[in-house]
């Protein structure tokens, strides 16, 4: 029996055709995948991200501890409420979740990790803490609803009071507020301007109804994975997982280096991935007739790669993808389509940001 | 529940017949099919003059899920092509069986048209499935 988050009779009413998401009966669409990426991109959309499973780490050792658990250093976290997205990785160097941490208060830290890898995410967490006598508590009483687009933020202004609206004043990206029964922050998956809010799970409807009222258009999961790739952004599972190097991820950014004796796990065999070589993880664009998919072999000068993400761009009118190829390769590649070898270009992995192409 | 139009002919793999006079036929997949599909962004059609034996694969449908290949449900010629679908593939998910054909044949061979479903012989092939 498939998991159901607090809004899914609120995707039935609004016409969703929902499939199953690791576990979950989830919105793939409200009809058409392609105008609700493009709410998102010119107004405000939202996504029910319920599904993505919430921890929160208590304890006096809790940033020492996540100064080992991952790979970014949480030590960059000085101000209450900021955030940082950071791998987690195996002692091989593989990654075992991306995520999102959140310095929530002295000792207390949270963290949003995926839905799909929820439980050797939390085995390995709870594994770990134990030497550091740190909390572990999953929060599967909150839903989570991410309201994204231009307009986002003052559509979501409608609906909070004055003590919410001075709460998120002036909030710069990736930081994180609670205020009143709302946790509040400027993170998203898409590209876009916006907030990820959750909330105990008995509001969420009432608020996702507050949200349609004032303009929101509903999203589902595929327009989800198309803002995402279009935006650049990683998805677990495809572009990366445990046997990939974050710096064959495009991840390098979110390796923490210095200060050079922090330990964290991973942090031994990256450093020998880093000395030995990786392949990396570029974009693909093809401005002709067709698209690009998951799994598409990828010919380059010497060597051979793989599409890991590949779709249509409602934004551009053409494919684009993310692939992962050998660390020579240049600014162009072939694809093998069907059968047939389709000229692309290769580029930076970030194709449109605030509604802007950055190609 | 998806419309299934009483008075077509239709093949297991989701494509509709349109019988138009003449022994030439109208060609289309079905409201399942691309509901199936979702959103279209690409349609590669035959070429008109093209012959294709029925059950070739002689057209693909991109969605943003996945590209399908569709299959002549009757042998002969292609005849005409719904040229439109390159500017709005669209047309595919919102008319499936009027704007959004896709291609003419001339049949070469009518008897063929006997193993296609009615309505309901395609209906139940969906509840099957």
């Amino acid at each position: 029996m498939a998991q159901k988050t607090a809004l899914h009779a609120s995707h039935l009413a609004a016409g969703a055709k929902m499939v199953d998401f690791f576990g979950w009966d989830m919105p793939i669409n409200y009809g058409s995948q392609i105008e609700e990426h493009h709410a998102v991109r010119r107004d405000a959309g939202m996504f029910d991200v319920s599904h993505m499973t919430i921890v929160d780490l208590t304890g006096e050792r809790s940033r020492e501890f996540l100064r080992y658990l991952l790979a970014n250093d949480v030590a960059k976290l000085t101000v209450p409420g900021k955030a940082l997205y950071t791998g987690m990785l195996n002692q091989q160097g593989g990654v075992i979740d991306d995520l999102i941490v959140y310095f929530m208060q002295d000792e207390f830290f949270r963290l949003v990790v995926n839905s799909a890898t929820r439980e050797k995410d939390l085995a390995h967490i709870n594994a770990e803490a134990k030497a550091f006598n740190v909390t572990v508590t999953e929060r599967p009483e909150f839903a989570m609803i991410a309201v994204q687009g231009p307009n986002a933020k003052a559509k979501v202004a409608t609906l909070l009071s004055a003590e919410q609206l001075a709460a998120v004043a002036g909030m710069k990206p990736f930081f994180g507020v609670q205020a009143g029964d709302l946790f509040i922050a400027t993170t998203g998956y898409t590209g876009e301007d916006g907030y990820e809010i959750a909330m105990p799970e008995d509001q969420a409807a009432a608020f996702w109804q507050k949200l349609l009222a004032a303009g929101v258009a509903p999203a589902g999961l595929g327009a989800r994975d198309t803002l995402r790739l279009e935006a650049g952004m990683n998805l677990y599972g495809q572009d990366m997982d445990d046997t990939v190097s974050p710096l064959a991820a495009n991840m390098g950014w979110t390796i923490a280096w210095a200060p050079s004796d922090r330990n964290f796990i991973g942090r031994t065999a990256l450093e020998q991935q880093k000395a030995a070589g990786t392949d990396k993880l570029v974009g693909l664009v093809m401005e002709q007739k067709g698209v690009l998919r998951h799994g598409q072999r990828v010919v380059v000068e010497g060597g051979e790669g793989i599409i890991t993400s590949g779709t249509f761009s409602p934004t551009l009118g053409y494919s684009i993808a993310m692939a992962r190829v050998p660390a020579t390769t240049g600014d162009s590649a072939e694809v093998d389509i069907r059968g047939k070898l389709v000229n692309v270009k290769v580029v930076k992995p970030a194709f449109v940001r605030m509604g802007k192409k950055v190609i | 529940m998806s419309l299934i139009p009483t008075e077509l002919k239709y093949a297991s793999s989701h494509e509709w017949v349109r019988n138009d006079g003449d022994g030439v036929f109208t060609v289309g997949i079905t409201e399942h099919a691309q509901e199936l599909l979702g959103d279209m962004v690409f349609v590669e059609l035959p070429e008109v003059g093209a012959s294709v034996s029925q059950g070739d694969d002689c057209a693909v449908a991109e969605s943003v899920k996945a590209a399908s290949d569709i299959y002549s449900p009757l042998s002969g010629e292609v005849v005409a092509v719904n040229d439109a679908l390159a500017d709005s593939p669209e047309q595919v998910n919102a008319s499936p069986y009027t704007d959004g054909w896709m291609f003419k044949v001339k049949a070469s061979d009518a008897s063929e048209l006997d193993a296609l479903l009615d309505a309901a012989g395609y209906k139940s092939s969906i509840d099957e499935a």
